[in-house]
């Protein structure tokens, strides 16, 4: 199967499981932003997507899509690693244009990955999950509301968004350079595009930290205050 | 007369692929700024010779920048701080008095020490024997306007010809992988109507020997067209990608 036995091969389903996230990334910070807008809107939009065939459906392909990424993640680093070989240069200097974010693809990776459980264990298990089990979830902007307000969750979210923020600069370009849509012309047009991608995707997450971190705490204070 | 400049070597040494190497410390007093680094090497193993020791091997042929055969990582660098230039182009004016310059051979696992900064890179030469040609059925000479070709094809076709094969890719590469060099061999042919009969074959062949060797898999992370001596551009390697996705899609 060349998708296991070639290298082009590796690389296309690591582009392919990276733009999905990405497509999937997009839907649900627009749903978020939602939040921000409308409270009953987002609620709704939480009753919608809970425990309907659809939505676990969903639920199940991107769970598949984010292992096979995982996978072929450590697969194609422990590979990288040993044609690198073990003897190393005593002296090496950076190159030109070489983006330090594609260098740690891994490590960032691993923050992303942590966040995506801190992030699962914070909302997915208490509102798909228990609607799974047959329990009534928990509301989601009051989910949010709880979340957001302790500043311990605020910053590790920014944390976990930075790293994503750096993972997409070079994953959205170089997820289009591995299916071939680059030549001399669209090559920096695209790695323009991965930026303007991955800068929207974490502002869109940001607004809703940063929003519902603000509306706990100051707008908060000032009400009892008052 | 040429200025010239003191300089402090720290050069790879190693007996025999199995051996164990070190870096071996030299003075080299008054090289001129005019000479180029190959040619400081040879005063370094002249220098060598006199004191009956063993002389620094490395890898040189044509020293214009054509043959690929010079290598060396010169101060963190394939082919030395300069872009766009081989080792035997690169010149000593590039350095300062005083400099201590590092000197190593290629590291990487297809690219096994020969002997101190010798490397073994016929891995390359298998990679072309694989598919890196143009089969035709000898004949008379064809007129040379036969087939008309686009001048920008040409021009880009000609941009990744200028692959010397010197393996400078593959050593600066931090997954160790062969693209850039896979990528502009199978460029310079796909570009080209003659090329173009065998091109779906001549990706797989090409690249399956490249996998085959134990070339890592690419990410993008450009380092191999940052330090390739010819220039060789980043968007050939999403070109060898195309081709071959097409070419399996098609299977
Ligand atoms: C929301 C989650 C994620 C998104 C949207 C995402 C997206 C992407 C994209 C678009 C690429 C580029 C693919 C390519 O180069 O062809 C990529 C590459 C990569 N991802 Fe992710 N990723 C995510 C999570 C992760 C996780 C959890 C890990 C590892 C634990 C990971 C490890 C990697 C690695 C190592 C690469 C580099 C592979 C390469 O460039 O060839 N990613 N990612
Ligand atoms: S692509 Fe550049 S660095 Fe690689 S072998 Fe060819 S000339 Fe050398
Ligand atoms: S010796 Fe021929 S390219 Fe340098």
């Amino acid at each position: 199967m060349w998708l296991i036995n070639s290298s082009v091969g590796r690389k296309f389903v690591m582009s392919i499981t990276g733009a999905c996230l990405v497509l999937f990334l997009l839907f649900h910070g627009t749903m978020n932003l939602v939040a921000i807008i409308s409270e009953d809107g987002y609620n709704m939009i939480c009753e919608f997507l809970g425990a309907n065939w659809y939505a676990l459906v969903g639920t199940a392909g991107l769970a598949f899509l984010a292992c096979l990424h995982i996978l072929y993640a450590l697969i194609l680093n422990v590979q990288n690693y040993r044609a690198r070989g073990t003897a190393r240069y005593a002296v090496s200097d950076r190159s030109n244009g070489v983006e330090w974010s594609s260098m740690n693809m891994l490590v960032l990776g691993f923050i992303i990955l942590a966040g995506i459980v801190l992030h699962l264990c914070n909302f997915w298990a208490k509102m798909q999950l228990v609607e799974i089990m047959g329990e009534e979830p928990a509301s989601g902007v009051e989910l949010i509301k709880y979340t957001f307000s302790q500043w311990y969750y605020a910053l590790l979210y920014i944390v976990w968004l930075f790293s994503l923020w750096f993972h997409l600069t070079h994953g959205v370009w170089s997820s289009m350079q591995t299916l071939g849509w680059s030549n001399n012309i669209w090559l920096p047009r695209i790695k323009c595009i991965s930026n303007i991608v991955a800068t929207l995707v974490v502002l869109m997450f940001a607004a809703v930290v940063v929003y519902f971190f603000i509306a706990g705490n100051c707008c908060g204070a000032a009400a009892c205050a008052a | 007369m040429d200025k010239t400049i003191n300089i402090t070597l720290k050069v790879w040494r190693q007996a025999g692929p199995k051996a164990k190497g070190h870096f071996e410390t030299y003075k080299l007093n008054n090289i001129s700024t005019d000479s180029s680094f190959l040619e400081m090497l040879d005063v370094l193993n002249e220098q060598l010779i006199s004191e009956k020791k063993e002389p620094v091997v490395f890898d040189h042929d044509c020293r214009e920048g054509i043959c690929g055969m010079c290598s060396l990582y010169i101060n963190g660098h394939p082919h030395g701080p300069d872009s766009a230039v081989t080792t035997c182009q690169l010149h000593m004016r590039r350095f300062h008095d005083g400099e201590t310059i590092t000197v190593e051979p290629w590291r990487s696992n297809a690219f096994p020490v020969i002997k101190d900064l010798m490397v073994d890179r016929r891995a390359y030469d298998k990679i072309i024997q694989a598919g890196g040609f143009v089969s035709v059925n000898t004949g008379g000479v064809p007129d040379a306007n036969a087939i008309p070709i686009p001048k920008k094809n040409a021009d880009e076709a000609m941009d990744n010809a200028s692959c010397i094969g010197c393996g400078a890719c593959a050593a600066a590469c931090k997954n160790g992988s062969a693209m850039l060099f896979v990528a502009a061999k199978v460029s310079q042919l796909a570009l080209l109507p003659q090329g173009r009969v065998e091109a779906a074959n001549r990706v797989k062949a090409m690249l399956g020997k490249m996998d085959e060797l134990g070339f890592g898999n690419c990410t993008n992370t450009g380092a191999c067209a940052a330090e390739c001596p010819k220039s060789v551009p980043l968007s050939a390697i999403a070109r060898l990608n195309r081709e071959f996705i097409c070419a399996k899609f098609k299977d």
